[in-house]
């Protein structure tokens, strides 16, 4: 289980995360929501390292991040997978290169060994036959894949994505997001997507934590999403007229 | 943020650079492709402008030397002196700082904006080490025979130019090249390219590791690098020449 409690973080003196507490737990899709400028990206990067929270403790599994010394902190960075939104793919690697990457400097594998787990991985993620291409060959959904594949190649307990469907057509995000919640689930890793794409949300949002200003405004999952009365998700969720009518629809059904 | 706190932060960029490597495999595979794209394909630009500066260097002196009490061997001196002194260690340098400080840094700069620095750090890889090490290790190990071939090439595109254009006989420029050989200048040249080794690989790293924003400020980035970098070995080669020669 990821903990996090009172999480502070400013930049110049501007806060951008006032005192976040939450947790997310083992095999279920996690979400953090909220509107441009509302700091989950920020929240994110804390949970990740990239960015060191001004006070608060994020605890992996009882390890408190916060806490480590920086040895220990790459250590459990190694334990760590990220889908960056751009993909963040190497461009000078190709595919099979690119997701060897993390396999060269961790593992003690030979050559084969390593070409085995690409490969597996590559199958899991639907992604054949593309293991000597350059990320700048790719289409956007498939970048994504190969993203998806180097994250979970090293076996990780933690698996981030930021906007992992950003820029894709709907089709695609649909088969991303059920990529995600699939392997989250068959390899009981605790997930952690940064996302503003509602469908993404309704579809796989088993834990939701919408965050406004910096600060936790709601937090359930997809369900509760239909029966809440908190004004904040309620008026940032059906903000579209689309999800107005299927919400009214749903309440219907329930009286 | 001023100059100081600059200076600052590259030393501690340096300090996290100069850590051992998490695999030497890796570090290895990457040193061979630094060797390859920061020096074996500066091998041609180099060699190009040395042979020509070197004949260059010749003409004009034969040019002006149009006394017949100075004698003629002294163009071949005065081109192997030129170009072993300056025109090798510092201007070639100079040129390496435009070529490869841009490369180094927009590519820095570029997986900076790209989130391929931040996909290394969460991967617990040490980026700076893992980046600008093998860079570092290629450019000194590279650079100063890269300059030793400019020296020869210069020299001998001075023989070429005079004998193209008869404006002095090939039997004095061999003559004068050979006169009062001081194997200590040729150190001395090869101390000032190790430093300046150092600043090209060193210095746009800087400005490509700590870029931020988009495609405009990579090319900002870069542009200053090179700037910087030119100014930092133009500083150096007058504080060098003084300490070795002065």
């Amino acid at each position: 289980m990821i903990e996090v409690t009172d999480l502070y973080k400013e930049f110049n003196g501007v806060p951008v995360l006032k005192g976040i507490s939450t947790t997310f737990e083992k095999g279920k899709t996690n979400m953090i929501i909220g509107q441009s400028g509302s700091g989950k990206t920020v929240f994110l990067k804390c949970l990740l390292g990239l960015h060191k929270p001004d006070s608060g403790i994020i605890s992996f599994d009882g390890r408190k991040h916060t806490e480590l010394d920086i040895k220990s902190h790459r250590q459990l960075r190694q334990e760590i997978g990220m889908v960056f939104q751009g993909g963040a793919l190497y461009d000078s690697l190709t595919v099979e290169e690119n997701i060897m990457f993390p396999l060269k400097m961790f593992a003690d594998q030979s050559v084969s060994e390593m070409l085995d787990r690409v490969n597996f991985v590559l199958k899991r993620v639907n992604l054949t036959d593309s293991n000597k291409k350059f990320p700048a060959e790719l289409s956007g959904g498939m970048q994504k894949r190969v993203s998806i594949a180097r994250a979970i190649v090293m076996n990780p307990k933690y698996l981030f994505c930021d906007e992992p469907n950003s820029g894709l057509d709907p089709n695609t995000a649909t088969v991303i997001d059920n990529l995600i919640q699939e392997i989250t689930q068959e390899y009981q890793i605790i997930t952690i997507i940064n996302s503003h794409d509602m469908n993404s949300v309704m579809e796989i949002g088993e834990k939701i934590v919408f965050l406004k200003n910096g600060v936790k405004a709601w937090e359930g999952s997809n369900k509760d999403i239909f029966k809440t009365e908190n004004e904040a998700i309620v008026n940032f969720v059906y903000s579209s007229n689309l999800f107005k009518k299927v919400r009214e629809a749903y309440l219907n059904e329930t009286k | 943020m001023n100059y100081i706190e600059h200076v600052g932060k590259y030393f501690l960029m340096l300090k996290q650079v100069f850590k051992k490597p998490q695999k030497w495999s890796v570090f290895k595979e990457m040193l061979f492709r630094e060797i390859e794209d920061l020096g074996l394909k500066s091998l041609g630009i180099i060699a190009f402008i040395s042979f020509f500066v070197g004949g260059v260097v010749a003409i004009q002196t034969a040019l002006n030397v149009d006394s017949p009490f100075i004698p003629k061997y002294l163009i071949g001196f005065a081109t192997k002196r030129s170009m072993i002194l300056e025109f090798a260690p510092t201007f070639m340098c100079v040129i390496l700082a435009g070529k490869v400080g841009s490369y180094i840094s927009s590519s820095i700069g570029t997986m900076r904006v790209t989130e391929q620095i931040d996909a290394l750090e969460v991967m617990g890889i040490n980026s700076l080490n893992y980046l600008v090490l093998p860079k570092i290790i290629a450019t000194l190990f590279f650079y100063p025979l890269l300059i030793l071939l400019a020296m020869f090439l210069g020299i001998y595109g001075g023989y070429v130019a005079g004998t193209l254009t008869d404006l002095f006989y090939s039997e004095d420029y061999i003559y004068g090249i050979q006169l009062d050989f001081k194997p200590y200048f040729v150190q001395y040249a090869l101390i000032k390219t190790l430093v300046f080794a150092f600043v090209i690989a060193t210095i746009p790293a800087y400005h490509g590791y700590y870029v931020k924003g988009g495609s405009l400020e990579v090319g900002r980035a870069s542009t200053q690098a090179v700037v910087w970098t030119s100014v930092v070995i133009i500083l150096l080669n007058y504080f060098l020449t003084q300490m070795l020669l002065g």
